[in-house]
């Protein structure tokens, strides 16, 4: 069983051994309607935690999707370029983003467990 | 006053409605000392009638180009429009109406403008264009912005016989967005080897087709060079009605084609409202600026359009959109989209290939005059002469003869004296034997 | 699900409009197919005569194969358009309230001076001796403009608002640089500014750095100030603001700014609010943008052309970009090169000399009015806002309490509890035939409704859109949300699926694979 763990700005991480696997959660993908564009990062790419690794597109807004933690981008998701609405449809499933070779594993604990992300989020309305 | 409804008792109503003293307490948040109490010091309200008195004179102050034979070009050119354009621009629900928002009640401007949008990419033989620019040179200077976006890469070379204006203005964008630009030196003699100057970081090479001198030239093999050293390739086209003849930008492989699009559709009216017209790859329509219109469907299945991809733009992207462009020229565009529409493949063509007859007709007729040096030996309807003395001045003589004999070269680029001895003529399907004549006799006179 | 997702479904009761017809077309409103479907090859609705045979100048460069333009004759192009007119909304058709957009009645002797052959027909080039009248209007027209604002200078040549607000903030940089203080690089916005404003400041090698309004809308002097330091270029503020509210503390903002060592940008949109009455001049403004075609009544055309010359204080004015136009002994000059006094002027930002069309129709414009025209244009114009202030605050929500400038700002607090949304109650609008209010701007209030009625909508007008907007709230509050998430009905279309042209943008048309003329693509 993987963990998953999210931050404030609405992105989850799943670990998968020194992968991590990253996406926006099901609230993030309400919020934002419609997803009709995703730009995701060559591959290759340095990400640092917190700076933007993404943008996802709706009809009326562009968000940045901000790297949960710092790692070399080695793989991203292709298949949202022809059907970006798989975000919308299983944002924790299909709809992932892109994976990270995780930099420096202490990161992962600075992140929100599901249990505080969910209360978090409850919070906001 | 005529375009203000309100009655003095309709004001003294809805004054009351709202629960102010007087029409001064509604503005009670500005400070008293900025506060003006009375009219300031410009004339007072006039009728129709004065209004047209005062400007018919300064209207009748100026030359008008088709009272005279008139062969001036350099990015605006004198054609005929069909009498229906003016009409139908005129409809109050094209000429009142707004950005189209609200795609249901918008679907004359956003038809409009996918045939707009596809008229313009079948011209220039690119994939996709957008709903317009404000005019060339501006289109031109944004294309250089989205070849950097698109290279991340931050010089643009720009060739000599570039329009100058349109040159400065690339220049002036370049410099804020903290870019630059390489300015090779305009010379209508030689041909600049454009291929040699691209270097690693070489974001665009822009030309022009036809240059500014007239020059038509074939860019396939830059835009080749261009794509081997990682750069794009970028055509200005100024004289659109030269793609009715010319082979189109994209046949060369173009990467993104800028225009200026006044010809068809639009009177030259000292210089705008013009039209901008911007092409480009389907691979790069994301980094595009400008608006687009888009097909779609409705919640009844029937087809629609509204304007899409607009996370590019300043309204959502803000200080990371493409451009900063909100209006640009849209009643300017359906004067062409009309335009367009009348001539069809058939007259564009036809009308290509008169104006390309009348240039050639005077080319020819000036080579015949001694002093008069040909400088464009391949042109669509803009040659380049040589004087043997400083053309302004001749010019200005055959002005008060009542002859408009093109832009001598220290109006476009008064820095350089070796140019002041050239004239740039330009003829179109307006231009007649007897104009043509008349030009011959005045030249052959001011040069005797 | 989307809200589209929601009105698309076909879940959802159909508008009780009348039954489908054979023809697809309902009375008057037809359906109107594309040029490109109307095509017969080699037909043309210009008359051209054959073109002389020629010794041909252009080679290899000649065009080989077809460009794929459709033909068609007069009646059906003028057929066409006229169809496609039918299908939109206009000032001349009625109310179109949008915030900040200033859309008054065009008028018609604007369209016939600025077709004068005098100013249509001449060219931007002819030597200038030729066209001493046309440079003698633009010079009248900016006259009134700098008298108007009281600056002393004025830049013709911008193309647009936006254009004008690049070409006052590369002015702003190239004083900095001229001052040696190029690290100037941070510029304050206003948070409720429009779009236009960060995107222009980033085209310039700025950053953004957006700055808050306090409860009573306006700039929070307080956090500005804070946010002031040596290495702010200038602040960015509309005024009027974009939430229709003067700011009061203007004046203390610009002594602030220029204490620290910054200019003053403003946005002069929502410049019909206080034209006649107030100068920006006064207000410590170093340069402000004015849109033609918003205070000064040329036509905005479904999406121009427009005209932004910036006005533009003393310490600025020697950068103004070129061409400059004086009047001397000699008459009227452009000046065309930078050397002697336009040596520091910004190079061009455009082709030529600006928006000649719309200088005609704004000057026209202006002198109808006269001085005392336009004050009465400012004061009709708040007044209208205020009007419908107070005859919709009851059944909406106002973001903030009166009196207002020319436009009154609304958010959707009024539809809480109804599950419908400001875009539901838009699209109900267009039903009953008004233009909805500008919608989801400015961002500072959730779901906004931002409503200028212009001082060219007369009471019956103003009474008329504010029973619709009543009723359409009270039907809300009663949750008939049915006929919201269904609306519009009884446009040209129904709500268009915005979701599928982001995601397949389709942005020309195509000849079929397989059809004739497949080598043209």
């Amino acid at each position: 069983m993987s963990t998953v763990k999210y931050t404030r700005d609405h992105e989850w991480v799943r670990v998968e051994g020194d992968i991590a696997v990253i996406g926006i959660t099901d609230y993030a993908q309400t919020q934002l309607g419609d997803v009709v564009y995703v730009e995701l990062p060559e591959l290759g790419r340095k990400v640092e935690q917190g700076k933007e690794a993404a943008v996802v597109e709706s009809v009326k807004a562009a968000s940045e999707v901000y790297a949960p933690i710092s790692g070399e981008v080695v793989a991203v998701n292709d298949a949202l370029s022809g059907e970006p609405g798989k975000v919308n449809l299983d944002p924790m499933g299909d709809g992932w983003f892109l994976k990270l070779r995780i930099a420096n594993p202490k990161e992962l604990e600075a992140l929100l467990d599901e249990k505080s992300y969910s209360g978090f989020v409850e919070g906001l309305h | 006053m005529r375009y203000l409804p309100l009655t003095d008792a309709d004001r003294r109503e809805m004054l009351a409605a709202t629960g102010a003293d007087s029409v001064a307490a509604l503005f009670r948040d500005v400070p008293r000392d900025v506060w003006l109490e009375r009219p300031v010091d410009l004339p007072h309200a006039m009728g129709e009638i004065e209004v047209e008195r005062a400007l018919g004179r300064l209207a009748a102050k100026n030359l008008p180009a088709g009272a005279v034979p008139s062969f001036l070009g350099c990015g605006a050119y004198r054609h005929h429009l069909p009498a229906a354009v003016d009409h139908l621009i005129q409809r109050g629900e094209f000429l009142t109406s707004y950005t189209p928002y609200q795609p249901e009640i918008s679907q004359g401007t956003l038809q409009s403008l996918f045939e707009f949008q596809t008229q313009v990419a079948l011209i220039t033989g690119m994939d996709v264009a957008n709903a317009s620019m404000y005019d060339g040179a501006t289109a031109c200077a944004e294309a250089m912005m989205m070849a950097n976006r698109l290279t991340r890469r931050h010089k643009a070379i720009l060739a000599g016989d570039l329009h100058p204006h349109y040159r400065a203005t690339a220049a002036t964008y370049a410099r804020f967005a903290g870019q630059s630009v390489v300015e090779r030196r305009p010379d209508p003699m030689a041909e600049d080897d454009l291929a040699a100057l691209l270097d690693g970081e070489t974001s665009c090479v822009v030309v022009q087709n036809p240059g500014c001198f007239g020059h038509v030239r074939d860019f396939s093999a830059l835009a080749a060079a261009c794509h081997r050293a990682g750069a794009l390739l970028v055509v200005v086209v100024n004289e659109i009605v030269s793609l009715g003849l010319v082979t189109s930008p994209g046949e060369m492989d173009a990467d993104i084609v800028a225009g200026e699009g006044q010809s068809i559709g639009n009177p030259m009216g000292f210089g705008g409202p013009h039209l901008g017209l911007f092409a480009t790859r389907e691979k790069f329509v994301r980094q595009m600026p400008g608006r687009l219109a888009g097909q779609t469907g409705d919640a009844d299945g029937r087809r629609g359009y509204v304007l899409t991809l607009s996370t590019r733009e300043q309204h959502i992207r803000r200080e990371k959109a493409t451009s900063n462009i909100c209006t640009n020229s849209g009643l300017c565009a359906l004067a062409f989209t009309i335009h367009l529409a009348l001539l069809g493949e058939a007259g564009y063509v036809r009308l290509a290939e008169i104006n390309h007859a009348r240039a050639v007709a005077m080319a020819e007729r000036l080579a015949r005059i001694p002093g008069i040096t040909p400088l464009t030996p391949s042109f669509f309807n803009e040659i380049a002469v040589r004087l043997p003395r400083p053309a302004a001045p001749v010019v200005e003589a055959l002005a008060a003869r009542g002859v408009l004999a093109g832009v001598p070269g220290g109006r476009l680029w008064p820095e350089r004296a070796e140019l002041a001895d050239l004239l740039i003529l330009a003829a179109t399907e307006t231009t007649t034997e007897d104009d043509i004549a008349a030009l011959a006799a005045g030249l052959a006179e001011a040069l005797r | 699900m989307s809200e589209w997702s929601k009105a698309l479904a076909g879940s959802v009761a159909p508008v009780e409009a009348s039954a489908p017809t054979l023809s697809g077309n309902r009375g008057l409103m037809l359906e109107e197919p594309l040029l490109f479907e109307q095509d017969a090859p080699g037909r043309s609705g210009v008359d051209l005569p054959p073109p002389p045979p020629v010794a041909d100048r252009l080679g290899v460069l000649r065009r080989r194969g077809p460009i794929g333009l459709p033909g068609l004759s007069e009646p059906q192009v003028v057929r066409h358009f006229t169809r496609l007119s039918q299908k939109n909304y206009g000032i001349d058709l009625g109310i179109y309230p949008l915030g900040s957009c200033t859309m008054k009645h065009n008028p018609r002797l604007n369209e016939k001076l600025a077709r004068l052959p005098g100013f249509a027909d001449i060219h931007p080039l002819q030597p200038q001796s030729t066209v001493q009248g046309a440079l003698e209007l633009i010079d009248t027209l900016a006259r009134w403009i700098k008298v108007l604002t009281g600056m002393p200078a004025v830049a013709m040549s911008p193309g647009a608002g936006a254009h004008g607000e690049l070409c006052g903030m590369m002015c702003i940089r190239a004083a900095l640089d001229a001052r040696g203080e190029s690290s100037r690089r941070r510029v304050l916005v206003a948070e409720s500014a429009h779009g236009t404003n960060p995107a222009t400041a980033a085209a310039c090698g700025f950053t953004v750095d957006p700055t808050p309004a306090n409860a009573r809308g306006r700039v929070d002097l307080g956090a500005l100030r804070a946010k002031l330091g040596g290495d702010v270029a200038a602040i960015m503020v509309t005024n009027p603001n974009t939430c229709g509210l003067f700011e009061d503390e203007i004046v203390a903002i610009a002594e602030a700014t220029h204490a620290a060592g910054a200019y003053f940008y403003c946005d002069g949109a929502n410049f019909n609010a206080i034209v006649g009455r107030v100068r920006p001049g006064d207000l410590g403004i170093d340069c402000m943008h004015l849109n033609l075609h918003k205070t000064f009544s040329t036509p905005h055309g479904g999406g121009g052309p427009g005209s932004g010359p910036v006005v533009l204080a003393e310490s600025l004015a020697r950068f103004a970009p070129l061409p400059w136009l004086v009047h001397d002994a000699k008459g009227f000059r452009l000046v065309e090169e930078t050397s002697g006094a336009s040596a520091q002027a910004l190079g061009r930002i455009k082709g030529f000399h600006g928006q000649m069309g719309m200088f005609v129709r704004a000057l026209a414009y202006m002198m109808s009015h006269g001085a005392d025209g336009l004050r009465q244009v400012s004061g009709d114009a708040v007044l209208n806002a205020n009007y419908l202030l107070a005859r919709l605050g009851d059944v909406l929500t106002a973001s903030f309490p009166g009196p207002c400038m020319h436009e009154a700002l609304f958010d959707d607090r009024f539809l809480a509890g109804t599950s419908l949304t400001t875009l539901d109650f838009a699209k109900a609008m267009i039903d009953e035939g008004v233009h909805p209010m500008t919608m989801y701007f400015p961002l500072v209030v959730h779901g906004a409704l931002l409503v200028e009625p212009t001082e060219t909508e007369s009471r019956q007008s103003l009474d008329g859109f504010i029973a619709v907007v009543r009723g359409l709230a009270e039907r809300a509050s009663r949750g008939e949300v049915a006929p919201f998430h269904a609306a519009p009905g009884f446009a040209p279309r129904r709500r268009l699926d915005e979701t599928a042209a982001a995601r397949k943008p389709v942005l020309r048309w195509r000849r079929a694979a397989g059809s004739e003329r497949d080598a043209a693509e």
